[in-house]
């Protein structure tokens, strides 16, 4: 259960509880509640969830299935080459 | 659309699958516990590019089918009151009920509002002054820091006319549930990603470390369905059953605690009735006591403990992993996403109808 | 579209602010609505010879078809109840291969209507039959109770003249087809969802109605074998080819990658949680061509404003009759079904 999607804060009104964001989701703008993303500014991307912003997405850890990856890529290249990786 | 599509490039899913193929030595039952990521895995056709000895069992992962029949009973007869305005989210609207389905009651007079996000159902309850509004909170923990929302709006602005019909349920007690059954097969977990970035994952240490199985909270595009699939792949290699963290993108060890704090605030744990599993315990969500008087059990009669649907339908042997679709006898006769018999082939993320829609009767002919 | 055109209707007469029971009684009520609204608008000689039918001069084979209309809003971003209804009877006669011709058009009103409203749709019916070619040549109105009709339901009856040489169906496809699209899908469906549920979604996203008559005569007057057309309506693309391949009893093979998805029609379906496979269209549609025929058949689409972004998406192929499948992103293939019921939001 969980179709929670990213999308980019356009702008921010309001306070606390109240605060409430113009999310960008590739075209369609949507407003979202904010109540959970306290720390979720202009420019961030936040992960929405039935109108309720639940993180804001980190992305230094977003890069790490790539680099994840570029790892598996070396290891199937020594595997090629015949080398014990 | 950043976060979305560099997570569905055929070239990189490709290196995880040839590297899931490199890693496996013999055969593996791991289970996607979210209808989420089932829908994905069948859109994707991830499962497609596993190698053979890797079998993805389709968890019960899907609010939507596993509330109570007699919760959607309820759902109907308070939406068939005069007066009544029932909100709900558009995928409870065919789930099948004893008799009937709330898309049916609609059709036939009953008020009933398909709402994206709960907040919108006070806000009807808000210019609706004189009319009843029943929300209908249903989810896993992704979905409950919004409903817990609603009520405690509702609470704050003394929307007296507002109430919500709750059977929310919890994930990590069914976990426990299905492998502590007697014919379990299920050997790793990819946890639901979305529950984990509001529950955060200090539940699942002590359910690893007690069955000894891996659980990978796991996102949903497919690079992270694969990512998933080879970090619990590799521990089940290794011998290893530890819990790793593939969505770092989205999920902190302790998620997030200012939603927690108000689910703390709304809800308390209740034990809880999966249609096609049976009962839980501390398997479900219900109200605080501050917030009963918001409860729909309290103005519209509680809901009655209904029976098992008995029959032919296997949906509880299929949900734990232990069946596959095609060996129900009723799968694509007596039993299709027309005229679903139970759980799993009433939602479209339920195994027996993902099966049905993207596999066809095919399977089951090849089966025989 | 709608908005260029001039409005030229007189203000409702005092009393004929909103649609009375009386107004479908057949008396001075009905003939006064009739003066007002209908006919200056539609202009047409046999509208006006106030018979109870009209004789026309048909040609040799006629395309006949009828359709109802019951969207909900009436008036959506890109379109209203009465344009849709004008294309969509201009289009499902397109389909026949036939150059469309007549169109009648009955109303049913809900008491109450605003008539102001009333006057808007019929004024954007009128301009797209002039911008289709068709003429609106007989009609009926109806007004039932408060709560009855949504404010008004529309059912039209289309004729054209058949120009193709050979029947255009699914009997005529054959294996080794190719499978082409006229355009981008999903856009009507988002529109009409977004404005009905309330969804509160900031977007360009406008309606795809519009009539297909002329790039499919052009297909056919520049002698390209049409083997089979179908426009997509509700259901969206899945649904069409499902049809097609199991009344046929043939197998479609896709590709997704060559389905056209705008951007923000894409960014919508996944907020929602839908298949753009399954949204709803009316300003496209499919056409199954001999499979040396397909390059020229796409720049003869190409080359009008409707079909601009037309593609081949896919081929009839040996396999289970009736089965439709898909070739996904990363290269894995699934079953394409029509949906059961209504497409809905989901959550889950």
């Amino acid at each position: 259960m969980c179709l929670a999607i990213p999308g980019l804060v356009l702008s921010t009104s309001g306070d606390d509880l109240m605060r409430t964001a113009r999310v960008d989701f590739g075209g369609v703008v949507k407003e979202i509640n904010l109540a959970y993303t306290a720390e979720a500014g202009i420019g961030d991307y936040v992960l929405v969830h039935v109108g309720f912003a639940l993180t804001v997405i980190d992305a230094a850890e977003a890069e790490k299935v790539f680099e994840h990856l570029e790892r598996i890529g070396e290891i199937e290249a020594e595997l090629a080459a015949g080398r014990t990786p | 659309m950043k976060y979305r599509e560099e997570y569905r490039d055929p070239a990189a899913a490709r290196r995880f699958a040839d590297a899931i193929a490199r890693t496996v030595t013999r055969p593996w039952k791991i289970m996607e516990v979210c209808g989420g990521q089932t829908h994905a895995i069948v859109r994707y056709g991830i499962d497609q590019l596993l190698p053979p000895e890797v079998e993805l069992i389709h968890g019960p992962g899907c609010p939507v089918c596993v509330t109570p029949v007699e919760y959607v009973d309820k759902a109907i007869e308070i939406a068939r009151r005069p007066g009544t305005i029932f909100c709900s989210f558009g995928d409870m609207l065919r789930v099948p009920g004893t008799e009937t389905d709330l898309a049916a009651a609609k059709a036939t007079g009953a008020d009933v509002r398909v709402v994206y996000s709960p907040l919108d159902a006070v806000e009807i309850a808000r210019r609706h002054p004189d009319r009843e509004v029943v929300f209908f909170a249903v989810g896993f923990e992704t979905t409950a820091p919004a409903n817990a929302m609603a009520a405690w709006r509702a609470k704050r602005d003394g929307i007296g006319n507002f109430s919500l019909l709750v059977s929310h349920v919890l994930v990590p007690p069914a976990m426990t549930a299905i492998l502590g059954g007697p014919t379990n097969r299920i050997q790793g977990f990819l946890a639901a990603g979305h529950v984990c970035t509001v529950m955060g994952f200090e539940e699942y240490f002590p359910i690893a470390a007690r069955y000894r199985v891996p659980i990978v909270v796991t996102g949903f595009e497919p690079l992270d369905i694969l990512e998933g699939v080879y970090l619990c792949v590799s521990q089940l290699e290794e011998g290893r059953g530890e819990v790793e963290n593939q969505y770092a993108r989205s999920v902190k060890r302790e998620g997030n605690r200012p939603a927690q704090e108000i689910m703390r605030q709304v809800f308390r744990v209740v034990p809880r009735r999966w249609r096609g599993i049976g009962e839980i315990a501390e398997s479900g969500l219900g109200l605080s006591d501050p917030f009963r008087v918001f409860d729909a059990e309290e103005r519209f009669g509680r809901v009655a403990a209904g029976a098992e649907i008995a029959g032919e339908c296997i949906s509880g042997l299929v949900l734990c992993g232990e069946k596959k679709p095609y060996e129900c006898p009723a799968f694509g006769t007596r039993c299709t996403p027309e005229h679903p018999l139970g759980v799993t082939m009433v939602s479209s993320e339920g195994a027996c109808a993902a099966y049905y829609r993207y596999r066809g009767v095919a399977t089951a002919e090849a089966a025989e | 579209m709608a908005d260029d055109f001039v409005l030229a209707c007189p203000a409702p007469l005092p009393g004929d602010e909103t649609i009375k029971l009386a107004h479908g009684g057949g008396g001075r009520a009905t003939e006064r609505l009739l003066e007002t609204i209908f006919r200056p608008v539609f202009a047409d000689p046999e509208l006006d010879a106030r018979h109870d039918g009209a004789r026309l001069a048909a040609g040799a084979t006629v395309a006949f078809t009828t359709d109802s209309y019951v969207v909900r809003p009436l008036i959506f971003p890109g379109g209203d109840i009465g344009s849709l209804a004008v294309n969509g009877t201009v289009n499902d006669l397109a389909m026949c291969g036939a150059r469309p011709a007549f169109i009648s058009a009955a109303f049913i009103l809900e008491e109450g209507l605003d008539t102001a409203l009333l006057s808007r749709i019929v004024t954007s019916m009128a301009a797209a039959a002039r911008a289709a070619g068709v003429r609106v040549v007989t009609g009926d109105l109806k007004v039932v109770d408060h709560g009855k009709a949504d404010g008004m339901f529309i059912t039209t009856a289309g004729i054209g003249t058949v120009v193709a040489p050979h029947p255009i169906g699914p009997a005529a496809v054959r294996s080794g087809d190719v499978v082409l699209l006229s355009g981008d899908l999903g856009r009507h469906g988002i529109a009409v969802m977004a404005a009905r549920e309330g969804l509160g979604f900031e977007s360009e996203i406008a309606s795809d109605c519009a009539p297909l008559a002329e790039p499919v005569l052009a297909l056919i007057e520049a002698g390209i074998g049409v083997h089979c057309l179908r426009d997509l309506t509700r259901g969206g693309l899945a649904s069409a080819l499902v049809e097609i391949a199991e009344t046929a009893a043939i197998a479609i093979r896709i590709e997704e990658a060559a389905v056209s998805v705008r951007n923000d029609v894409a960014a919508a379906c996944e907020v929602l949680g839908l298949d753009p496979l399954h949204v709803a269209n009316e300003g496209r549609f499919v056409a199954f061509v001999a499979a040396e025929d397909a390059e020229r058949a796409l720049a003869i689409l190409r080359d009008h404003s409707v079909s601009v972004g037309a593609g081949a998406i896919g081929r009839v192929v040996e396999d289970r009759p009736g089965r439709v499948t898909a070739r996904g992103l990363l290269g894995a293939t699934r079953v394409v079904d029509m949906l059961s019921g209504e497409q809905l939001p989901r959550i889950c």
